[in-house]
């Protein structure tokens, strides 16, 4: 790793905290029985689980036994999609969600689409937000499934996640409500069970938990078949032996991340200003992200200069972001094109996003680099 | 099992008095491609080579994999090295080709002797092998016109050999039978293939790639790499010549008119590449160029190109529509990794209107605005050496 190194793509991963790291060495080599072993150490390695379990609870305000670990943010939004629809589809068949969910979400509609829903993908306005009126509007008698994340991962744009309940409630529709909340967990106050949610998808490695940790909270009450059929594990929701060194990470993390919540917004709401009033002193730096967004992610872009190319530059002076969102890999984000960013703004779009590891130097030195960038790289407007 | 594998050679075999250094290009390939496998020793006899591995160490299904990709093959055999004892020739034909055998209904035995020493005739080992076999498995039945296999016998002056069926080669002739080429290699689908059809020529290659950080990207020259790396199971190793192109691509556009950018950009990457074909005593330059692709690439954009290189430029794909090339991408290898979105020099910096069917003069005229030499030395001298294979 490089001295002096600015990482900024905290929606993309963060680093694993020191707790969390210490919290699954212990699950891998002194308590690494199998939960589900009848002895001793099955016994003790349940305890770990068990503990972890609360912790995720504790952050979302929810019963341990509403909360199902996953291998992360994907298969939890996998689950909820899949099953609610499988659940309810003598129901009904209309999937309310947007155009700018997560491809785990989309791509599951898309499945479900082909075997006969109805899906309805709402779209943002300019600024990147669902309007709660449009919801109200696409929510119907025949809706089975009401799904929107809490805060978009390449805009930070907050959406109106409260409304989804209040929309089915009001159309009679028997849908189950599913938030995705993997930008939002143990940032922001989400209690899915006074928001009215049915299901809330959250991920362990963007709160400096480890990769391949997650969770799907199921309200009690709740049930919908699972994706992972075997011996049962998670009370029949989710088989395979329960990874607990994750688990313990992602509980460790959580647990720091929720406690502190506070101070840390407020730090990343100050380094979002910092950041904010450096860029405003550049040529030609557009913002994208609404001014209600969420501190810790911030879509900016640059007119004539790729995002690639800006992208490529910061990275060999140790500046890392992303361009549209990390998943990708190269496509043009179908975020940015649901909100008919122009096309000059969408190509050039970059990412940055914060995390209680962020300093000000951090900013300092990308919004120094993106200056230099900007002075080397942009190519006047063709004729 | 004292399995070995039986090398029938492939266009060597009409070459006459060439043979003699294209077979020893053939085995010296042989005996590269084939060292990652263990230890073996070669046995050549007339029209054939025999490899025979010398302990179970043997890696022999890594060597039949490797064996498919090395040019002057035509087709080799998995054999059975055996006495030469007709007994045991008979029991090890039971053994050695139980699964073949019982996968069809109809064969035949075909001998062959050149140790005349051997007691029996061919026509009475035929018999008498077929005869066995026949007890042995009685679900078959002899056809001499149309069997689904034969099985071969060989009585050799240096032992026995029991095959059936044969494996495809990868046809071509030998690497290094015919000169050295610079291959001109972007991340897309086209240049991988044209290197590849140039190896099975017997062309031996060495690369030459145009990086523009940070319009370009590491994982972009990764890409390269990756495919020079599938090529090199083909056609051994590939020098890989990084050349530094930023300030050579920002000049062209702040100081050339835009619709031949292009154009001037592969005039320059042509002179570059024969910088290094020189260094590299290669007698050709070899692109992935097909005609009408692309807007530089038609006959006239081709011509103001080629006119500023002295080689010879081998463009393989030239009469080639995108899905045939795509077809033989996919059979090397290469396609899923080609397809990779990562950007290469030639699609940034492209003009809006590409002239088509620019004139040399003009573009000469274009290019002569400003004294590129001192950037083309540059470039020259930044340049990355990478040895793949």
């Amino acid at each position: 790793m490089p001295q002096k190194y600015a990482y900024l793509d905290n929606s993309a991963t963060t680093q694993v905290c020191a707790e969390a790291v210490r919290a699954a060495v212990d699950a891998m080599t002194a308590e690494f029985g199998n939960p589900s072993s009848l002895h001793a150490m099955g016994v003790r390695a349940e305890k770990v689980l068990e503990t972890a379990r609360s912790e995720v609870a504790s952050s979302m305000r929810c019963g341990p036994e509403e909360i199902v670990f996953t291998s992360g943010g994907t298969e939890s939004n996998n689950t909820a999609v899949f099953g609610a629809c499988r659940a309810l589809r003598h129901s009904g068949r209309r999937i309310v969600t947007t155009a700018i969910e997560h491809p785990s979400v989309l791509e599951a509609a898309a499945a479900l689409e082909q075997e006969g829903f109805e899906v309805v993908r709402l779209r943002p306005g300019a600024d990147g937000k669902i309007a709660e009126s449009d919801l109200y509007a696409a929510v119907n008698a025949d809706t089975v499934l009401v799904s929107m994340m809490a805060v978009n991962n390449e805009t930070g744009a907050v959406q109106p996640v409260a409304a989804m309940k209040k929309a089915a409630a009001r159309a009679g529709a028997p849908a189950l409500i599913h938030c995705d909340a993997v930008q939002a967990f143990c940032r922001l106050p989400l209690d899915p069970k006074r928001l009215g949610f049915d299901l809330m998808s959250v991920s362990g490695h963007k709160i400096h938990g480890p990769k391949g940790s997650g969770a799907l909270f199921i309200r009690q009450g709740v049930r919908i078949p699972p994706l992972m059929y075997g011996g049962g594990q998670e009370k029949k929701r989710r088989s395979g032996t329960e990874a607990v060194e994750l688990a313990a990470g992602f509980g460790k993390a959580a647990s720091i991340a929720w406690t502190g919540r506070e101070n840390i917004y407020a730090g990343m709401t100050a380094l979002r200003a910092a950041c904010g009033s450096r860029l405003a002193a550049l040529d030609g730096v557009v913002v994208n992200s609404p001014d209600d967004a969420v501190p810790y992610i911030l879509s900016v872009s640059v007119p004539g200069v790729p995002s690639e190319v800006m992208l490529n530059f910061l990275s060999a002076n140790d500046v890392y972001v992303s361009a549209g969102s990390a998943c990708s890999r190269g496509a043009r984000s179908h975020v940015l094109a649901a909100m008919n960013l122009p096309g000059a703004r969408a190509s050039s779009a970059l990412r940055v996003s914060l995390s209680r590891f962020s300093t000000e130097e951090d900013v300092a030195l990308f919004c120094d680099t993106l200056a230099e960038g900007i002075r080397r790289l942009r190519r006047p407007a063709k004729r | 099992m004292r399995e070995v594998i039986l090398i029938k050679n492939g266009e060597i075999v009409l070459k006459g008095l060439n043979r003699p250094t294209f077979e020893k290009l053939l085995l010296r390939n042989l005996r590269r491609r084939l060292r990652k496998a263990g230890n073996f020793h070669i046995e050549r006899a007339q029209s054939a080579i025999f490899i025979e591995p010398d302990d179970e160490a043997f890696d022999f299904e890594g060597a039949v994999e490797s064996l498919r990709k090395v040019f002057g093959i035509a087709s080799f055999s998995r054999a059975l090295s055996t006495e030469k004892n007709i007994e045991t020739i008979k029991a090890d034909a039971v053994g050695y080709l139980a699964d073949a055998l019982s996968a069809v209904k109809t064969f035949k035995v075909e001998s062959k002797r050149s140790d005349k020493s051997f007691p029996m005739t061919s026509p009475q080992i035929s018999a008498e092998v077929g005869g066995f076999l026949l007890e042995k498995f009685p679900h078959l039945r002899v056809d001499v016109h149309h069997p689904e296999l034969v099985v071969m016998v060989e009585i050799r002056d240096f032992g026995a050999y029991l095959h059936a069926g044969s494996i495809p080669g990868a046809g071509g002739m030998p690497v290094g039978s015919n000169g050295r080429g610079a291959l001109l290699i972007s991340g897309g689908i086209d240049s991988p293939v044209a290197g590849y059809m140039l190896a099975k020529r017997g062309v031996e290659l060495c690369a030459v790639h145009f990086a523009s950080p940070p319009y370009t990207s590491e994982r972009a020259k990764a890409k390269v790499l990756k495919l020079l790396e599938i090529v090199s199971k083909y056609s051994g190793r590939i020098v890989c010549y990084v050349v530094p192109f930023t300030e050579i691509q920002e000049t062209i556009s702040q100081n050339c008119p835009e619709e031949l950018y292009t154009l001037i950009m592969r005039r320059m990457m042509m002179r570059l590449a024969g910088r290094v074909a020189a260094q590299e005593n290669c007698g050709a330059l070899i692109t992935g160029e097909s005609i009408g692709q692309v807007a530089s690439q038609t006959m006239e954009a081709l011509g103001c190109t080629n006119a500023v290189s002295p080689l010879p430029v081998f463009r393989p794909l030239i009469g080639m529509d995108k899905e045939e090339i795509i077809a033989v991408a996919r059979k090397i290898g290469t396609f899923e990794t080609s397809i990779e979105p990562y950007e290469d020099c030639c699609t940034l910096f492209t003009p809006k209107h590409p002239r088509t069917r620019p004139k040399l003069r003009y573009v000469e005229e274009a290019e002569a605005g400003y004294d590129f030499a001192p950037l083309l030395e540059r470039a020259a001298e930044g340049v990355e050496k990478i040895t793949i294979g």
